[in-house]
C-alpha cells in the first residue's frame, strides 16, 4: 500500500465549522448527512412510532377488558372490515397483536436506541467529528422510514395487514393475506437500514476514536453500542434469508415452510411439499434472541452513563460489565431455541439451549448488580433521568428472573402460551427499556437543545408510569399462572377456567389506558422545554464524558472546534483531591 | 468537513474505514448465505428422495460460468494491481475484462433459466428446485450489484483517479473484495447444487 500515497488533513473541523451555514434547507434538516441531524430525525419517527403501537395495543386491550362490545368514541371510524358497528374482529385483533410486536420491536425501540441514542451520542462520545460514512447513514435512515411506511400501508392492503404474530410462523404466515407480504417487503428495508446502520457504527468506533481513547477509556454506552452493532450485523442476515424464502412461498410458489400433505379449511393445499415449517422458527430466532440483547444493552448503556453520573461516583465493576456485555453478544446466537421448547424438540437439543440460557442469565446479573452496588455510597441526585434509570433497575431485574422458569423446558411448557410470558417479556422491554430511553431523553435532551426539560412535569411524568407500567404488567403473571392462554381475541372469556382470573384483564386495561395519560406531561415538557426550557452551560450535569465535556450545546457541524484528546477512563467522579467532584476525559491535569 | 482516514489508513488499526467496512458487510453476508446453506442441509436432510443436481441441471453450462467468474476474479485483482502500479490504461482494460465476465456469467445463466422455464421446471415444481432458483437468483443479483459499482469505477467513478489516486484504488480495492465474496458464493454453489 501506499505507492501512490496522497495526504489529506485528519481533522479539518476548524476550516469546516462554518460550512453548514451555506446547505439548503433539505439538505440540512432532511437529507442530512450530520449524524446529530441523522440521531434527531430517528428519534422522533421512532418516538412517533412507539406512541402508534401503543395505540394499536390500547385498541386491543379494550378488546380484552370488554370482549365484543362495541369500542366507543373511535369504534365507528375503524371500518366494516374491521370492527362491524365498532366491535373488533378476531382477524382485525390479529393484525393488531402482530404490528403492535412488529412496530414496537423494529418501528420503535430499536430505531431509537441505536438510531436514535447510537447516532446522536456515541461519535460525540468517542470525540469524533460525524460517522465514518455519513452518506450510509443517511441512507440508513431513509430505507428505515421506507421500511415505516411500507409497514403503515400494509393496514390498507386487501384482507389488511400481518396477522400472524410479530413472529409470522409459517405455515399461517404462508396462507395469510397480502398484507403478509407488504410485512416481508418492510422487513427487508429495516433489514437493511439496520446493516448499514451496523457496518457505520462499527467502523466508526474502531477509526474515529479521540486520541487517547483507548477502549478501556469508553464510556459503558460506547461499549454496549458496539456489541449491539454486531449483534444487528450478524443476526439480522438470517431473518433475511428467512424473509427471501418466505417471499418466494408466498409469491412464487415455493414451498421452504409447508410440510407435505398440508391441509388448510380442509382442503389439501396444492403446493409441492416437502419443506419444514420449524425451519422458518430457527431463522426467526436466530435473529430474534439477539434482537433482545439489541432491545436491552443500549438500554443498559444509557443507565450506566446517567447513574455514574447521579451517583458522582465511577461505575462499580466498570471491566466485569464490558466483559459480561462482549459474552452476552456471543452468548445471545447460541440461545435461540428456548423460545422453541413447544415444538417437542428431543430432550438433548432441549438440554443443551436450556444449559446456553442460564449461562446467559450470569453476565446480566453481573451487569445488574454493578449497576445496583453502584448506587452504594453515592451522593444520588434525584432528578428526572436518574430516577427513570433506577426505575430500570428492579423493572430490569422482575423482567430477568422472570424468564428463568422459561429458560428451562419442564417450566416453560406450562408457562410458554400464557400471559406469564407476555408479563416477562414486557417487563424487560416495556418498564425497562423503555424507561432507559426516557431516562435518556432527559439526559441528553439539554445537549440536543441547549435548555433542559422541565424537572417539575418530569416527575409528574415518571411516577404515573411507574405505577401504570406495574398496573399493566404484573397482573398478567398471575393471570397466567392461573393459566390464562395468550393470543385470544376475546382474552380468555370463552374459557371455562378463566373467570376467576378474567376481572385482571380489567385492570391491565386501565394500567394501559393510565399510561397514555401518563405520557401527556412528557410531550408538552418535550415540545414547550425546546424554547422555554431552562437554558444550560455545555456541561449541564457536570459530566466526565466527551460529549458533555468537550462539545458546545448543541454541538455544531463537526462536533468540537479541536479534536479533543482523552487522558483518563470514563468515571473520573468524586476524585480525592480534585477540586470539583468530576474530571472530565480530556482534562489532562488533575486541578 | 473531512472525515478521517477515508484516504490513508488509521495508524494503530493500519486500515482505512472503507476497508473495515467492507469486510463487515462481508461477514454480515456470509451470515445470509450461511443461512440459504443452512436451509439447503435442513431440506436435504429432511426429503424422501432428492433428485441429483444432473437430472435438472446443465452441469457444461455451470463449468462454463465457473471458469468466467474466476477468470473475472483474477482480471479483477490484475485491474487493482494495475492502479498500484500507476498504469490507468491497463486498468480500464481489465476492469473492462471483469465487467464483461460478468456479464458473460448472465448470459449463461439466463440460457440455464430459460431451459429450466421450457421444461416447465419452476420454483413451485420440488423443492430442490426452489431453493436452486432461490440461491443462484440472489447470487445472481449480487453479480449484478458487482457489475454496476465496477461499471461505475471503469465510467464516471474513474475521474477520481485524476484527484486522488489513493482514494481510488482503494475504491477499486473495496469493490474487488466484493466482486471476489460473489465468486467465492458460486463455488460453494456450484457443487452443492450441480455436483451433489
Amino acid at each position: 500500500m501506499g505507492t501512490t500515497h496522497v495526504t489529506s488533513p485528519p481533522h479539518g473541523h476548524a476550516a469546516h465549522a462554518a460550512h453548514h451555514e451555506d446547505l439548503s434547507f433539505w439538505r440540512r434538516y432532511v437529507f442530512s448527512t450530520d449524524h446529530k441531524v441523522i440521531g434527531i430525525q430517528y428519534a422522533i419517527t421512532a418516538l412517533l412510532f412507539l406512541f402508534f403501537g401503543f395505540t394499536l395495543m390500547m385498541l386491543m386491550r379494550w378488546q380484552l377488558a370488554f370482549p365484543n362490545q362495541p369500542i366507543p368514541l373511535i369504534g365507528g371510524l375503524l371500518g366494516a372490515s374491521r370492527a362491524p358497528g365498532g366491535t373488533m374482529l378476531p382477524t382485525f385483533y390479529n393484525e393488531l397483536g402482530a404490528m403492535h410486536g412488529t412496530i414496537m420491536v423494529f418501528l420503535g425501540i430499536v430505531p431509537l436506541a441505536v438510531g436514535g441514542f447510537g447516532n446522536f451520542v456515541l461519535p460525540l462520545q468517542i470525540g469524533a467529528p460525524d460517522m465514518s460514512f455519513p452518506r450510509l447513514n443517511m441512507a440508513s435512515y431513509w430505507f428505515f422510514f421506507l421500511g415505516g411506511v411500507t409497514m403503515l400501508l400494509s393496514f390498507f392492503a386487501p384482507g389488511g395487514a400481518a396477522q400472524s404474530g410479530w413472529t409470522s410462523y409459517s405455515p399461517l404466515a404462508n396462507i395469510a393475506p397480502t398484507g403478509q407480504t407488504v410485512w416481508i417487503l418492510g422487513m427487508i428495508f429495516l433489514i437493511t437500514s439496520s446493516l448499514l446502520g451496523a457496518i457505520n457504527f462499527i467502523t466508526t468506533t474502531i477509526q474515529l476514536r479521540a486520541k487517547g481513547l483507548t477502549f478501556f477509556r469508553f464510556p459503558f454506552f460506547v461499549w454496549a453500542q458496539f456489541v449491539t452493532a454486531f449483534l444487528l450485523l450478524l443476526a439480522f442476515p438470517p431473518l433475511e434469508a428467512a424473509a427471501v424464502l418466505q417471499l418466494m412461498d408466498r409469491v412464487a410458489g415455493t414451498s421452504f415452510f409447508l410440510p407435505s400433505g398440508l391441509v388448510v379449511s380442509g382442503q389439501a393445499l396444492a403446493v409441492s411439499g416437502g419443506g419444514n415449517p420449524l425451519l422458518w422458527q430457527h431463522l426467526f430466532w436466530f435473529l430474534a434472541h439477539p434482537e433482545v440483547y439489541v432491545l436491552i444493552l443500549p438500554a443498559m448503556g444509557i443507565v450506566a452513563e446517567v447513574i455514574a453520573n447521579n451517583t458522582r461516583k465511577p461505575l462499580w465493576g466498570y471491566r466485569p460489565m464490558v466483559y459480561s456485555l462482549i459474552f452476552l453478544g456471543f452468548m445471545s446466537f447460541v440461545v435461540w431455541a428456548h423460545h422453541m421448547f413447544m415444538t417437542g424438540m428431543g430432550t438433548t437439543m432441549a438440554a443443551f439451549f436450556q444449559t446456553t440460557t442460564m449461562i446467559i442469565s450470569i453476565p446480566s446479573v453481573v451487569i445488574l448488580t454493578s449497576l445496583i452496588i453502584s448506587l452504594w455510597g453515592g451522593s444520588i441526585r434525584f432528578n428526572t433521568p436518574m430516577l427513570f434509570a433506577l426505575a430500570f433497575l428492579p423493572m430490569f431485574g422482575i423482567g430477568g428472573l422472570t424468564g428463568l422458569p422459561l429458560g428451562l423446558n419442564i417450566t416453560d411448557i406450562p408457562l410458554h402460551d400464557t400471559y406469564y410470558v407476555i408479563a416477562h417479556f414486557h417487563y424487560v422491554v416495556a418498564p425497562g427499556t423503555i424507561f432507559a430511553m426516557f431516562a435518556g431523553v432527559y439526559y441528553w435532551y439539554p445537549k440536543v437543545t441547549g435548555r433542559a426539560m422541565s424537572e417539575r412535569l418530569g416527575k409528574l411524568h415518571f411516577w404515573p408510569s411507574f405505577l401504570f407500567m406495574n398496573l399493566i404488567f404484573m397482573p398478567m403473571f398471575f393471570a397466567g399462572m392461573a393459566g390464562l392462554s395468550r393470543r385470544l381475541a376475546d382474552g380468555g372469556a370463552s374459557y371455562l377456567f378463566s373467570p376467576e382470573v378474567l376481572h385482571y384483564n380489567k385492570l391491565s386495561s386501565f394500567g394501559a389506558w393510565g399510561l397514555a395519560l401518563a405520557q401527556i406531561p412528557f410531550i408538552v415538557n418535550f415540545f414547550w422545554s425546546r424554547k422555554h426550557g431552562k437554558p444550560t452551560e455545555a456541561n449541564a450535569w457536570h459530566a466526565t464524558t466527551l460529549e458533555w465535556s468537550a462539545a458546545p450545546s448543541p454541538p455544531p457541524h463537526g462536533n468540537f472546534a479541536e479534536p479533543p484528546v482523552v487522558y483518563r477512563g470514563p468515571y473520573e467522579y468524586s476524585v480525592p483531591g480534585a477540586t470539583k467532584d468530576y474530571t472530565p476525559q480530556n482534562q489532562g491535569v488533575v486541578s | 468537513m473531512e472525515i478521517p482516514y477515508t484516504v490513508e489508513p488509521r495508524p494503530d488499526t493500519g486500515l482505512t474505514s472503507g476497508k473495515i467496512g467492507i469486510w463487515l458487510f462481508l461477514a454480515s453476508e456470509v451470515m445470509l448465505f450461511g443461512a440459504l446453506f443452512a436451509t439447503y442441509i435442513l431440506l436435504r436432510v429432511g426429503a424422501v428422495e432428492w433428485p441429483h443436481g444432473a437430472h435438472y441441471l446443465n452441469i457444461p453450462l455451470a463449468t462454463l460460468n465457473t471458469i468466467f467468474l474466476i477468470s473475472s476474479s483474477v482480471t479483477m485483482v490484475m485491474a487493482w494491481y494495475s492502479l498500484k502500479t500507476d498504469a490507468f490504461g491497463k486498468f480500464r482494460l481489465y476492469l473492462g475484462a471483469t465487467i464483461l465476465f460478468g456479464f458473460a456469467f448472465l448470459v449463461v445463466k439466463y440460457f440455464e433459466y430459460s431451459a429450466k422455464f421450457h421444461h416447465g421446471y419452476y420454483p413451485k415444481t420440488n423443492t430442490f428446485l426452489a431453493i436452486y432458483f432461490t440461491m443462484t437468483g440472489l447470487h445472481m443479483l449480487h453479480v449484478i450489484g458487482g457489475m454496476a459499482v465496477n461499471a461505475y469505477l471503469w465510467g464516471p467513478g474513474s475521474k477520481l483517479w485524476k484527484t486522488d489516486k489513493e482514494h481510488f484504488a482503494n475504491r477499486v480495492e473495496n469493490s474487488g473484495l466484493f466482486w471476489h465474496f460473489v465468486d467465492l458464493v458460486w463455488i460453494f454453489l456450484f457443487p452443492v447444487l450441480y455436483l451433489l
